[in-house]
């Protein structure tokens, strides 16, 4: 437990003041980065820290590691891809179906999973994970290997298009924003507290009466529909579904993002993300380096940054984040 | 009339003009590939170091010409963020080779959207040039349909009637095997059985075992990569090769060389290319082999192929701008080390010679690379989807 905001008088959790300051730095760094990096590029970052925030809701606060995450993103990225290519949904609808089926899915699987643990929960989510894979493989609308390319960006509610980059971003950048505000309220809900009671003593939550399992099921379709979230806006941004979003090695990869980023920290999943895209882009013009230098990278933190790039800064400057 | 013939041709002569210059004052390619994965030695490094060589031979008679090159890492979001950021920031006028199917047709769709060119050497999807037909990809080396149909017909033509699929379970494998049955069936030929194994099987034998059984003398492997190789080796090890001969439908000479000739040895294979068909292949594939090390696969002398093709058109036209310059190059036959005059059609489809091997007994090999037997040249008519048959909107 590093991380506790203030308690208002009110007994609800409120922003603190440096975590209102931190909101405030990532607005103005989203508003400025798409004027100083190539804006598709902040657009996968945003994508792929909604992802890593969705996965790590579950992870930090319920300390269950679900390592089949990627399964609901990519299955995501396939409804949005095919509700706007196929059926010519605008991008909210798509988005929305996106979610829907994100949630769905995730409240099915999620009752089946939490009813373990550690190790097995973490096999469990990854059977299941493999199982949309092979569905996603062999199911007539995904095109298999090929996946679907060339989906509509479409216009917002019919009327502006986002053709344009910076228009796109403008969408991506709103409904992050708004996601990543969702997820810290959750957080640091009464629910939230909860959850870290069932972390933290699992026995005593349940003898205090609460039920255990629901909470964590709740929490494992939430995280889901937030993954389905940021796989839909992947999809629409990037206008293709493939299937390495639904891979296990997807999976893996946002497990490395919370993992460098700092799971104990609410924004660390968002660095870690930053910096495993930004590797990715970078390293792509020096070829097989990428998986070497991204292997070194996690050792380093695992070493190094035992808590995450954030939660170990966070910890020498004496700050909650 | 003779004063609308001049005008026209002042007309022709302004429009030259206006389009003959080449943007940012230089030609810029980018070769997009995989270099870690499993597309990386029959693309990989070798079709940069293809590309480097294509550049290095034009001369300078184009002022500057840059080369770039990155690893789409077989992630269909790197791959299109890439060509995006080539395209829009940094003014690449081509990118080339692109193997991977889910990569090549994000990206089809990215350069017809921004009027660039896109040449498509290492990804193998027919889809390209058919129903994802675009007038700003050309597809140079091999694709799905040329390997596995001029495979399917050498085999029937050999006395091979009675056909077994091992099909990798996934589109590429199931598309393979539709487009084969088809011909092997109009020749006369019939399918005694099919086995899907799902992809990365490490244990072929309950389906391979399947084949001798139903009485086939083809075999016919509708996989890829590691399950080429395994299906292959099992087929060997079962002495499936006493009872029927082995076809395999995407094959490449790398593929070859990692199993070495023990395993692969008389399997029959169609290629787009092999270095060591005609004086000029051996040359230019031995000078491939001092810079890389190894002997070049169909798609890697297919990017050199191409590139010098593309150069050779801006060259003629004066532009780099994507319409007059693909119109230069489908005018313009393709003669050189890779083929004799390849032609490329209006669905972007470079039509040219394909040829039949086989894979030598390591008796008749002579060394590392000496792989191949070729046993007959398919000519491109026939080797090709024709267009009568192609779902191409662009030749409707």
């Amino acid at each position: 437990m590093t991380t506790q905001p203030e308690i208002t008088a009110a007994g609800l959790p409120g922003m603190s003041a440096s975590h209102r300051n931190l909101f405030l730095l990532l607005l103005a760094i989203v508003a400025v980065a798409p004027f100083l990096a190539y804006p598709l590029l902040v657009i996968k970052v945003l994508c792929f820290g909604l992802f890593a925030l969705s996965l790590n809701l579950m992870l930090g606060n319920l300390g269950l590691l679900s390592f089949g995450h990627a399964a609901y993103f990519g299955l995501s990225s396939y409804a949005a891809a095919h509700a706007a290519k196929v059926w010519g949904f605008t991008p909210e609808f798509a988005l929305g179906f996106a979610v829907l089926v994100a949630v769905v899915t995730g409240a099915v699987f999620g009752a089946l999973c939490v009813r373990r643990q550690g190790i097995y929960f973490a096999m469990v989510t990854l059977a299941f994970a493999q199982m949309i894979y092979f569905f996603s493989l062999q199911a007539p609308f995904t095109g298999g290997e090929d996946g679907i390319q060339n989906v509509p960006r479409g216009a917002l509610f019919g009327l502006f298009s986002l053709q344009s980059d910076m228009a796109l971003y403008a969408l991506v950048a709103v409904v992050f924003f708004v996601a990543v505000l969702a997820l810290y309220r959750i957080t640091w809900s009464p629910f939230g507290q909860v959850l870290r009671a069932i972390r933290d003593n699992e026995p005593r939550a349940i003898s205090l009466g609460y039920r255990v399992d629901r909470y964590k099921w709740t929490v494992f379709v939430l995280a889901a529909g937030f993954a389905g979230l940021a796989g839909g806006l992947k999809a629409i941004s990037f206008q293709l579904a493939s299937l390495t979003d639904v891979y296990w090695g997807m999976s893996g990869e946002v497990v490395l993002m919370v993992m460098i980023g700092g799971m104990a920290t609410f924004f660390g999943p968002l660095i870690g993300a930053l910096l495993v895209i930004w590797m990715q882009n970078e390293l792509a013009a020096f070829g097989a380096w990428v998986t070497i230098v991204q292997g070194l990278v996690f050792m380093a933190c695992i070493l190094v940054f035992r808590k995450g790039l954030l939660g170990t800064i966070a910890d020498r400057l004496g700050l909650k984040v | 009339m003779k004063i609308f013939v001049s005008a026209l041709a002042l007309l022709a002569a302004g429009a030259t003009a206006a389009s003959a210059e080449i943007s940012n004052n230089s030609v810029k390619i980018g070769v997009l590939t995989d270099q870690s994965g499993v597309f990386s030695s029959l693309a990989g490094t070798g079709s940069v170091v293809a590309a480097e060589m294509a550049i290095a031979d034009f001369g300078d008679r184009l002022g500057k010409i840059e080369l770039v090159s990155a690893d789409h890492q077989n992630k269909a979001d790197i791959g299109t963020q890439i060509a995006r950021r080539w395209y829009d920031v940094e003014g690449v006028d081509l990118i080339v080779d692109v193997p991977n199917s889910s990569v090549v047709l994000a990206v089809q769709e990215l350069a017809r959207e921004k009027d660039r060119l896109l040449i498509v050497s290492g990804a193998g999807t027919a889809s390209l040039t058919n129903e994802n037909c675009s007038p700003n990809g050309i597809h140079w080396t091999w694709d799905t349909y040329a390997v596995a149909v001029s495979t399917g017909k050498a085999m029937v033509a050999q006395g091979g009637d009675k056909w077994f699929f091992l099909t990798a379970d996934y589109a590429f494998g199931h598309t393979m095997q539709a487009d084969v049955t088809a011909v092997v069936e109009g020749a006369g030929a019939s399918v005694v059985g099919t086995a899907i194994a799902p992809l990365n099987t490490a244990d072929f034998s309950t389906y391979l075992l399947q084949a001798p059984s139903a009485g086939a003398n083809v075999i016919a492997l509708a996989n890829g990569g590691t399950d080429t190789i395994n299906s292959l080796k099992q087929a060997q090890e079962f002495g499936l090769t006493m009872q029927a001969k082995l076809a395999g439908l995407a094959i490449f000479l790398t593929d070859v060389h990692s199993m070495g000739l023990d395993s692969a040895q008389g399997l029959y294979l169609t290629t787009g290319f092999y270095w060591d068909r005609t004086d000029e292949s051996r040359a230019w594939s031995q000078r491939f082999f001092e810079k890389h090390g190894a002997m070049p696969t169909m798609s890697q002398a297919g990017v050199y192929s191409a590139v010098t093709h593309y150069l050779n058109a801006i060259a003629e036209t004066g532009t780099d701008a994507a319409g007059p310059v693909i119109a230069q190059m489908k005018a313009t036959p393709v003669n050189d080390f890779f083929t004799e005059n390849g032609v490329i059609r209006d669905d972007g489809r470079m039509v040219h010679d394909m040829y039949l091997a086989q894979v030598k007994t390591p008796a008749e090999s002579t060394g590392p690379w000496d792989y191949y037997n070729i046993l007959a040249t398919v000519p491109g008519d026939e080797a090709f989807r024709p267009l009568a048959d192609s779902a191409c909107p662009l030749v409707k």
